[in-house]
């Protein structure tokens, strides 16, 4: 009879014993996750001042300098790919909602967008590579966009899909009940509706692509010097931050912590905003 | 009579753009698979088959096999799913079913921003902080101090997938029916046997899309590992070996490649990195749609 | 008042439609007055909601969907036009109020236009808002709020001014699905009563559930039964006197 209260015992210490085991085990990653974000902002921080976001950078060995390059860079090149891929990946979502729907073709699409959205990002290079760079005899700036284009693609198609499925049908028939076109509903009743949804998507996709090195590496390429124009190759921030953390230079390194707080920065706002967005749609609802 | 022609032509142009737009992507995809089988075929040519199982990879007399860095991007791809895996499932099940949400939920949206972080700043990261303690580890167990290799590159790969994992296991989780979860507690079971024998069963095939998913980023990513791995194009003998992943020697060589055929042979192995992930994607997928049915 | 003296604005003849296989409505033949309110009474899926969708061709924009006979608006046989000068010419109001979320209340009334692309001159355009509004019964309640959205109004409010953006392109009929089923009762009873009023403006045909409401507010009423047109005549007359056993079953609540 004594066995009982016994077992019942060990059955509570086993399940405390479990429950700090599984709390123990979730919070070890998150330290390095905290690291992470600390060392940047210890390592980074110091470095930063206003000559460093306005100078170019130094010749090889020299210290001082800035990313003024990179950051117009990254700027031009990512919006070089939002202006190829946004509306690319809005009509095709408008597709996948408002024609295609359950049909066989548009199931296909969803998996190619899928398939799309999990090729290696290094393989996205060697395909802008061969497409833009190859063609044109050198590096530049617009082949870098296109393989960034082909990033966001897969990302703005499936939310602009989702987004646009949630807008109700009876605003499309109040529209259609007006005498409105199928396609100006869509343009102007639809896709406003559900605009703030694909913006969103938009900013999480921007997001994405903006820290991307490796399809940079052998398109954009890295230029120490300031150009505008996108037919040359062009410095970006994730560029920098390889070159210089891989180079021998101890001040290079100290400027690869400094452009990582300004990435990290970027990537972050752009995060944090899109789910701000995103959040008020869930409320609007 | 002039304006109703001109809706139903707008319409027919409006539809068919789009469904253009559409088709690009399926365009993009078979695109990319035969840009990457012309760009290689130089490659293809020579070697055959022999290029998976050959380990030689030498520019100097045009020789390329490239069984070290399909070993290098499985060993690293895996060894990172063994480390990252009991922790995600742990922290999964933490934020999915112990903690309250008012402590789980700004957790997740602190997880969801780190894994928005660049694999390039993962990389610097590892490179200043992660080299030097595996370089102390390294000397402990008797092993070269190099600091780099396929160990280093292993455990920055398991803190990147963590937060995939973990997010989609978490989300898993959450799905379990309360009334189940109610059913085992009524019957006078303790939480961690509720967690062991109801949610964890429950959401199995759930958990291991996850994992899938998780797997899929770690074999294609590129940036951390390149930084960390060491970049010896040789077959690796142990864990703390320097090493090349095939996206680490893409990364690597490819502007420097000046023979075709090396060129190719780089290519070439994108091709096979490019099947491999779209192969494991569409198994994670497939394990999601039998969910959704369920 | 009787059928034959008033001039009629629909035809339909032989009208049918189908759901892929599933005949909704069965070989209606019917003539609506022009300037009345006319009601379509029938328990549900007796295929009233069906009809009046044939009447401004929104029912074949369903997957699968389709139609058979005619449709004569005026002599034109409206299965032969373009669906959108159809749509022009005869409006709709439905069950739940539908504003455009993203548009202001100005917009929305306006919006036939704007969403076209016609760009109306300044005065021209105000005249039209503050008319069709003043028609809905809507005007005293917004004039001062034009420019905020649409979504902030009553649910009663939102649907009269759902009723001034049909009525703000000058259709020549307006048709209402259940137009006050998702409303409260005083919001109800202040539709029905712009509804009496606006028959001097438009052609109103009226999808009701509601008995009394088709009473209070109808000059005809067609009943329909399982796809079928039962019964059709003046409302005072079909409510009174019903020649049909299925009318009359209907009406006295038998089956709903």
């Amino acid at each position: 009879m004594n066995t009982y209260p016994a077992r019942e015992n060990w059955r509570r210490i086993k399940n405390q014993i479990a429950v700090i085991i599984i709390i123990l085990l979730a919070l070890i990653p998150t330290l390095p996750l905290f690291f992470i974000l600390a060392n940047i902002i210890h390592e980074g921080l110091r470095s930063i001042n206003l000559d460093f976001f306005l100078h170019l950078p130094a010749p090889p060995g020299e210290t001082g300098g800035g990313i003024s390059n990179a950051l117009v860079g990254t700027f031009i090149i990512v919006g070089i790919a939002v202006i190829i891929g946004v509306p690319i990946s809005i009509l095709a979502g408008i597709y996948l909602s408002e024609y295609g729907k359950d049909s066989k073709l548009a199931e296909i699409i969803r998996i190619s967008a899928d398939v799309l959205q999990g090729v290696p990002s290094i393989v996205i290079g060697i395909v802008a590579y061969a497409w833009v760079v190859r063609p044109m005899g050198h590096f530049s700036a617009f082949s870098g966009s296109v393989a960034l284009a082909l990033m966001m693609i897969p990302v703005v198609v499936r939310t602009t899909e989702e987004v646009l499925r949630l807008v109700p049908d009876i605003l499309r028939e109040a529209s259609l009940a007006l005498g409105v076109p199928y396609w100006r509903t869509v343009m102007k009743v639809v896709l406003p509706t559900g605009m703030v949804g694909v913006t969103t998507g938009i900013l999480i996709a921007v997001a994405r692509i903006a820290g991307e090195t490796a399809p940079l590496l052998f398109t954009a390429f890295g230029n120490q010097f300031m150009t505008l124009n996108p037919m040359e190759p062009m410095n970006a921030l994730p560029l920098v931050i390889f070159n210089y953390a891989t180079s021998p230079y101890e001040d290079w390194w100290r400027q690869a912590w400094a452009t990582a707080v300004v990435l990290t920065f970027m990537v972050l706002l752009l995060n944090i905003l899109s789910r701000i967005l995103a959040k008020r749609i869930a409320g609007e609802k | 009579m002039k304006f109703n022609l001109a809706g139903q032509f707008y319409d027919d142009i409006f539809r068919k753009i789009s469904t253009v737009m559409a088709l690009l992507i399926i365009g993009l995809v078979i695109g990319i698979f035969i840009t990457l089988v012309i760009e290689s075929w130089p490659s293809i040519k020579a070697f055959g088959l022999r290029f998976i199982w050959t380990t030689t990879w030498d520019p100097v007399s045009r020789e390329f096999g490239a069984l070290p860095f399909l070993v290098g991007t499985l060993l690293t791809s895996f060894l990172a799913l063994i480390i990252a895996t009991p922790f995600a499932l742990a922290g999964a099940i933490f934020l999915g079913e112990i903690a309250p949400p008012r402590l789980a939920n700004p957790i997740s949206f602190i997880m969801e921003l780190l894994a928005g972080i660049p694999s390039v700043i993962y990389g610097l990261w590892a490179l200043f902080y992660l080299v030097p303690i595996v370089r102390w580890l390294e000397i402990k167990f008797g092993a070269p101090p190099f600091g780099l290799g396929m160990f280093t590159a292993s455990l920055v790969l398991a803190i990147m997938i963590l937060p995939y994992a973990l997010s989609v296991a978490r989300d898993v989780i959450k799905l379990v029916p309360q009334d189940i979860k109610e059913a085992a507690y009524g019957l006078g079971a303790t939480r961690w046997e509720t967690i062991l024998h109801v949610i964890v069963p429950y959401a199995r095939s759930g958990i291991f899309a996850g994992i899938v998913l998780a797997l899929g980023r770690a074999l294609g990513e590129t940036m951390a590992v390149t930084m960390v791995i060491g970049n010896r194009s040789a077959m690796p003998h142990s864990i703390w070996d320097l090493g090349n992943t095939m996206a680490s020697v893409i990364a690597n060589e490819f502007t420097e490649a000046t023979e075709d055929v090396h060129l190719a042979a780089l290519v070439e192995i994108g091709l096979l990195l490019f099947v491999i992930t779209v192969i494991v994607n569409l198994i994670a997928r497939l394990i999601i749609i039998r969910l959704k049915v369920k | 008042m009787s059928l034959e003296r008033l001039p009629i604005i629909f035809r339909t003849e032989d009208l049918c439609a189908y759901y892929e296989d599933f005949m909704a409505i069965k070989h209606i033949n019917i003539k609506i007055p022009q300037k009345q309110v006319t009601a379509l009474m029938g328990p549900s899926g007796c295929g009233k909601t069906t009809f009046i969708r044939c009447l401004n061709r929104l029912h074949e924009l369903t997957p699968g969907a389709r139609i058979t006979g005619s449709i004569y608006l005026r002599d034109q046989n409206i299965l032969q036009l373009d669906p959108i000068v159809v749509r022009r010419r005869v409006g709709m109001v439905f069950q739940r109020p539908n504003p455009f979320p993203t548009m202001t209340i100005y917009e929305n009334v306006l919006a036939g236009y704007k969403l076209l692309g016609i760009r109306l001159p300044r005065n021209e355009a105000d005249e039209i808002a503050e008319w069709a509004l003043r028609k809905a019964a809507l005007w005293e309640e917004v004039k001062d709020i034009l420019h905020r959205r649409g979504t902030f109004l009553s649910g009663g409010q939102q649907q009269r001014l759902c009723i001034a953006r049909a009525l703000a392109v000058k259709p020549e009929v307006l048709l209402m699905d259940e137009p006050t089923s998702a409303l409260d009762p005083k919001s109800s009873l202040q539709i029905e009563n712009l509804i009496v009023e606006l028959k001097e403006t438009v052609t109103i045909v009226i999808v009701t559930h509601n008995m009394p409401q088709a009473g209070r507010i109808s000059d005809f009423t067609a009943f329909f039964y399982l796809g079928e047109l039962v019964e059709f005549g003046p409302t005072a007359e079909l409510f009174t006197n019903p020649k049909d056993p299925r009318t009359e079953e209907y009406l006295t609540g038998k089956f709903s």
